[in-house]
């Protein structure tokens, strides 16, 4: 097969050396023509803008070969929408044979004007409760660990930022257990649990006296029925704002 | 790994020595919990005879012979001989007794309980008396004499009394546990609180009125007082209930929670588990006022602490340190810690009144989705041999040992949901004493 093929190749390259010599014809050059002259240009629409809305610069070339906006490569003719947060000057570089044209636009950027209310005030009808239980979703234990899941940490991080920025409120953090164990050694474990959330809590720089603990072992379950999920809801570290 | 019953109860305990002869039957101090059934004394116990025409007379003396029976049957010391087997004469006096008719077959009765009743203006007057029918020459072992006012509870009360004089007499000087109490939690009243009741389940009476949740309720050795852990407003306390006065006493409170009293048997200490030093709970030893006190433990997840009460030296205690918990012993200092168990998820300890046996609940293949099989054990401490007490009946946990060491309360959810049941250290004589609401941990009296 290889063999075959590299033959008929063969064959076809000379023919073609063949016919190359018999076609060859002098002809002189034509006579030299100028490059046509390139040319560019940029527009902004709109030309100013607020902080934070965007502009859409087109820019058209011809005779180019090279197009460059701000330094990057870019198509002869294009748009191309920004959002510069100050007042900037944008550059078209348009090159081809028959020289550089450049084109500028000038994008300028205002300040918006100052939202209605310019201080975040706490709005009456949240109240501190609500804010907290915004960040401080219940987090999940493994059977008989009470071991931080990494979801957990996450959570802990939530918390101990609202903590953070509000150094008045004080906390209890409730362990709780699933029905199945003993009831003494279930609020030992939900003990441990609180604990593992406090810990998770003071290294993430919230001050000690923020934090209380307790356990309600297997007293106060949230779910009732006897299998995994109702389980597993069980087996919780619960966030209370205390007032 | 587990053998016979029998076998091992065998091997552990020394038994009362087999006779028919009463009189000689019951020498001696055996370590005993247990008289295999062939080897009881047959007693006989005739209904007592109403004495007097009061109408009162009739109702206590049907309350009065239930007792005085199930008292008895529940010793588990006697074979009772069934009342279908008695001769048509039912005496009431010791002169009414025909001995040989009792001493043969077919009553072949060992023993003889019997006596009289009667209300006399106002007052239950009570004769009882009990007989070695097998001994002709000289039948009497005791006589009795009581005088209550004519109560319900009156009848129940002397009805324990003569019992126990009987059983005290006989259950080689072991003392009988008719009057004894179980301590308890109820949530029958929406909450769970502290009850009281007698031995056989009568008389259930609430103490607490806590209004949040009680827990792990433990009488003092003198029954003068209740230690349990309370839901206070933002932790577990050690709270003290007073039955003499009817209410409760203030008791020394600590940060964190505090759980699971445990008194030593002279009824000088309390140990209990906190959370005060560290996030996780250890055992905690103090005064029984509370005060001075001091850590055991250094692990975590320690919980459950019940003394020795042969020699208050040593504390068992359930613990989570290695993962699952297991029971531990230490020495009442803190001192050589020793695991019990090995598998599984083993807790509630309670150390028998001789201080030779350890019962526990034990789920021996404890795992995440597994239900049930989780049952009472008893363990001689020095041979860590294990005998099952219950077998595939639930959840059962918190066994507490009776004063005599022959019978074992705890709670079962066999029937549906949380109950007090009771049951001889053999297996034997299950019986339910609660069936309103959910009842769990039951405590024996010391005495």
């Amino acid at each position: 097969m290889n063999h075959r093929k590299q033959w008929v190749l063969a064959v076809l390259l000379a023919a073609l050396l063949v016919l190359a010599a018999g076609c060859k014809k002098k002809q002189p050059p034509p006579p030299p023509t100028p490059p046509p002259p390139v040319t560019a240009t940029l527009t902004a629409n709109p030309a100013s803008i607020q902080s934070g809305q965007s502009s859409t610069l087109t820019w058209s070339t011809q005779n180019a070969t090279d197009v460059t906006l701000d330094g990057n490569k870019v198509d002869v003719n294009g748009s191309q929408a920004v959002s510069p947060g100050q007042t900037t000057t944008y550059h078209l570089k348009a090159t081809g044979g028959g020289g550089t044209q450049e084109a500028t636009a000038t994008i300028t950027v205002t300040s918006p004007p100052p939202p209605p209310t310019p201080t975040p005030t706490p709005q009456p009808t949240v109240s501190d409760d609500e804010i907290f239980a915004r960040s401080a979703s219940d987090i999940y234990f493994d059977y008989d660990k009470a071991d931080l899941r990494p979801e957990s940490v996450q959570t802990l991080a939530r918390i101990a930022d609202v903590m953070k920025a509000h150094p008045n409120w004080i906390i209890q953090i409730q362990g709780n257990a699933d029905e199945r164990g003993s009831i003494e050694y279930n609020l030992a474990l939900g003990e441990r649990r609180a604990s593992a959330a406090q810990q998770g809590l003071v290294q993430d720089g919230v001050s000690a006296g923020q934090l209380k603990t307790i356990s309600f072992g297997k007293e106060k379950p949230i779910c009732t029925e006897a299998n995994e999920t109702c389980w597993q809801k069980n087996r919780r570290d619960h966030f209370q704002l205390m007032h | 790994m587990f053998k016979d019953k029998w076998t091992i109860i065998l091997l552990l305990l020394t038994c009362i020595t087999c006779c028919t002869s009463v009189a000689n039957a019951f020498q001696g101090k055996p370590i005993i919990v247990i008289t295999p059934t062939q080897e009881r004394p047959r007693l006989a116990v005739p209904d007592f005879v109403a004495g007097t025409s009061d109408p009162q007379s009739s109702p206590l003396n049907t309350v009065f012979n239930q007792t005085l029976w199930n008292d008895l049957d529940n010793a588990g010391i006697f074979d009772m001989v069934p009342k279908s087997f008695y001769p048509v004469q039912t005496p009431s006096q010791p002169s009414q007794v025909n001995v040989p008719v009792w001493g043969n077959p077919p009553p072949n009765a060992g023993l003889l309980a019997f006596g009289n009743l009667g209300v006399n203006s106002g007052k239950l007057d009570v004769q009882g008396w009990l007989f070695d029918v097998k001994n002709a020459g000289a039948p009497p072992i005791l006589g009795k004499q009581y005088r209550e006012d004519a109560k319900e509870n009156n009848a129940r009360l002397i009805a324990h009394r003569f019992a126990d004089e009987i059983i005290g007499r006989l259950g080689a000087g072991v003392p009988g546990i008719a009057e004894s109490k179980i301590f308890f939690i109820s949530t029958r009243t929406g909450n769970k609180e502290v009850w009281s009741m007698d031995y056989d389940g009568a008389n259930q009476q609430q103490l607490t009125h806590l209004g949040s949740i009680a827990l792990s309720p433990r009488v003092s050795p003198d029954r003068s007082r209740v230690a349990f852990s309370g839901l206070a407003k933002d932790s577990w306390q050690i709270m003290m209930y007073s039955l003499e006065l009817g209410r409760p006493l203030s008791f020394q409170r600590y940060s964190g929670d505090n759980i699971s009293p445990a008194w030593s048997s002279d009824g000088t200490k309390l140990a209990f588990a906190s959370s005060m030093h560290e996030g996780s709970s250890n055992i905690f030893l103090a005064d029984a006022s509370g005060a001075g006190s001091r850590r055991l433990t250094t692990g975590h997840t320690d919980v459950s602490p019940v003394f020795n009460p042969k020699t208050n030296g040593q504390i068992a205690f359930v613990s989570g340190r290695t993962g699952l918990p297991q029971i531990y012993i230490m020495d009442a200092d803190g001192s050589n810690v020793q695991r019990m168990t090995e598998q599984g998820y083993s807790v509630s300890p309670s150390w028998s009144p001789n201080g030779l046996l350890l019962a526990f609940a034990w789920d021996r293949n404890y795992g995440p989705g597994i239900v049930g099989g989780w049952d009472i054990y008893i363990m001689e401490i020095a041979s860590r041999q294990i005998v099952q007490l219950t077998h595939d009946s639930g959840r059962n946990d918190f066994p507490s040992w009776s004063p005599d060491g022959r019978h074992i309360v705890f709670q079962s959810n066999r029937g549906g949901t949380e109950q007090i049941w009771s049951v001889l250290a053999d297996g034997t004589h299950l019986q339910q004493l609660t069936r309103q609401g959910r009842n769990t941990q039951p405590n024996w009296s010391f005495q």
